[in-house]
């Protein structure tokens, strides 16, 4: 075990915890004023039900001894056994600090859904969808890529979460987005406090450097390129949106800053530890761009993804998922990509695309279905016409 | 005496004001609201999402004034809040038949 790498991965465990709260803001100020706190609920709700679930049975499911490729044993069930001694997974890690950083992603992954549902779904299927899709899609997906399940097997790569984290959050905020119905007169439906959404996404910028350089699990120089990677990537793609937004509409504004950040961010995570600096401004600025792209998806497809979880995190993570397929390069991680004369790898990035979205979005549409049956998903026309803070939470978030 | 609703643009309420003041007339109220009319809305995009906005902010002015000086304040009002261009907004006049200060129990224009 090593006490620099265990000081700098508590620390980037803290930093994660922090993108849960950041998201609620960022959400938050999307929203109308009368969904603001139940937005801010989805988030802290799954602070609070996914961390415990996650210590019950979670982290054990994810990261327990593989079992078929498929899902991880029981062994750390409650986390029996999950101490102070080096972790199996990071033997430079006391393994209670490897198991509480990957808790902190399960935590936000089931966050960021949140975004699809927002403003019309009801409090207790929320938290009964969340729980499910914490046992039954987010712990098979870790273990398949970072639990030594098949994706891994098969040499895919996804540093720091793009398929576990943006795509299966992005699968399954489409799901919800299907199965939960568009939301009453969303068309005319304006964010109500964008300096709320800046502020929790510079935040999130914050966090997303304890997500992707932690994602090294040790101090050091790939700890170091990661943070580089995914800082010039996220400003890359406030450039790439700014352009695209200034050319089409005449104006650049700060929500489509903000969100080209986010793409550029979401775009970098899997290959944040494997990629060159220049690559990574490359993929940010192309993020950016392509992201621009995704958000007007659900207007032609006639979904109403509310807060655009599909349009960044589903097209940034696909695009960030292939695009470390091509720029991968030996001499900071050991694998090549596409551009490194290594097309084999980019067929692989290609395979743990399509299986993430196939999986999820199923997966997601049946426990959508059993969570309806169970505790209903939609709050009622009245309901949602009040807003969910009132009918939901009965309080509101603003007595000016 | 007559009640005079005047509505205009919102960065326009210190001028008006002082407008009023300078005629006499000391009491008002006002509240934001909002309105469409010559003006029509305008375009606001967020994510690429070009939305319509009909109800342009605006503000509404109450104040109640002795017949005698219903034209001056009007006049004095016209000046401050106009600019030119479409959305200066209206004033409209109407009859009040009493006032009542709490106070001390004045009546008509006593009260105001």
């Amino acid at each position: 075990m090593n006490v620099t790498d265990t000081a700098f991965v508590l620390l980037c465990a803290s930093m994660v915890m922090l993108m849960t709260p950041a998201l609620a803001l960022f959400y938050g100020g999307l929203v109308r004023s009368r969904n603001v706190l139940s937005t801010h609920m989805h988030s802290y709700a799954s602070l609070g039900v996914i961390s415990i679930l996650w210590a019950f049975f979670g982290y054990s499911l994810a990261f327990g001894g593989d079992i078929g490729g498929l899902i991880g044993d029981l062994s750390y069930l409650f986390l029996r056994g999950v101490g102070a001694e080096a972790a199996p997974a990071a033997s430079q890690l006391p393994h209670n600090a490897f198991m509480a950083f990957q808790g902190m992603f399960a935590v936000l992954t089931v966050a960021l859904i949140s975004g699809a549902y927002a403003e019309r779904i009801k409090f207790g299927g929320m938290l009964c969808f969340s729980c499910l899709w914490l046992a039954f899609v987010y712990c098979p997906m870790a273990h398949w890529v970072w639990g030594g399940g098949w994706m891994m097997k098969m040499g895919a790569l996804d540093f720091a979460g793009g398929a576990v984290v943006h795509m299966a959050s992005a699968a399954a905020a489409l799901a919800c987005a299907h199965a939960v119905g568009p939301r009453r007169m969303a068309s005319s439906a304006l964010p109500h406090n964008l300096p709320l959404t800046l502020l929790g996404g510079g935040l999130l910028w914050f966090g997303w450097f304890g997500f992707n350089a932690g994602s090294a699990l040790a101090s050091g120089g790939l700890a170091a390129q990661a943070l580089v990677n995914t800082h010039l990537a996220s400003a890359a793609g406030i450039v790439g949106w700014m352009l695209i937004e200034w050319k089409r509409t005449g104006k650049a504004t700060t929500l489509g800053v903000i969100s080209g950040a986010l793409a550029g961010l979401v775009a970098i995570t899997p290959g944040a530890g494997f990629v060159e600096s220049m690559s990574s401004i490359a993929i940010g600025f192309a993020g950016g761009l392509i992201c621009y792209g995704g958000v007007l998806l659900k207007n032609r497809f006639h979904y109403d993804d509310a807060l655009d979880v599909v349009g960044i995190h589903g097209i940034g993570g696909t695009w960030g998922a292939l695009a470390t397929g091509i720029f991968a390069c030996a001499a900071i991680n050991n694998v090549d990509g596409l551009l490194y004369g290594n097309a084999a790898q980019f067929g692989i990035q290609a395979v743990s695309v399509v299986a993430t979205w196939v999986f999820v979005y199923i997966a997601s549409r049946i426990l959508l279905k059993v969570t309806d049956i169970l505790v209903g998903l939609r709050v009622s026309a009245d309901a949602e016409a009040v807003g969910l803070d009132l009918s939901e939470h009965n309080e509101r978030g603003y007595n000016l | 005496m007559k009640k005079l609703e005047i509505i205009i643009r919102p960065g326009k309420l210190e001028e008006v004001k002082q407008a009023l003041s300078s005629v006499g007339v000391h009491g008002m109220n006002y509240a934001e609201i909002h309105g469409c009319g010559r003006q029509m809305g305008h375009a606001e995009i967020y994510r690429g999402r070009t939305v319509q906005v009909d109800f342009l902010p605006k503000l509404k002015l109450e104040a109640v004034v002795d017949d005698a000086v219903v034209d001056k304040v009007i006049d004095a009002v016209c000046a401050a809040a106009r600019t030119g261009a479409i959305g200066d907004g209206k004033i409209f006049v109407s009859e009040v038949l009493d006032a009542v200060r709490i106070r001390t129990g004045e009546r008509g224009t006593e009260a105001l």
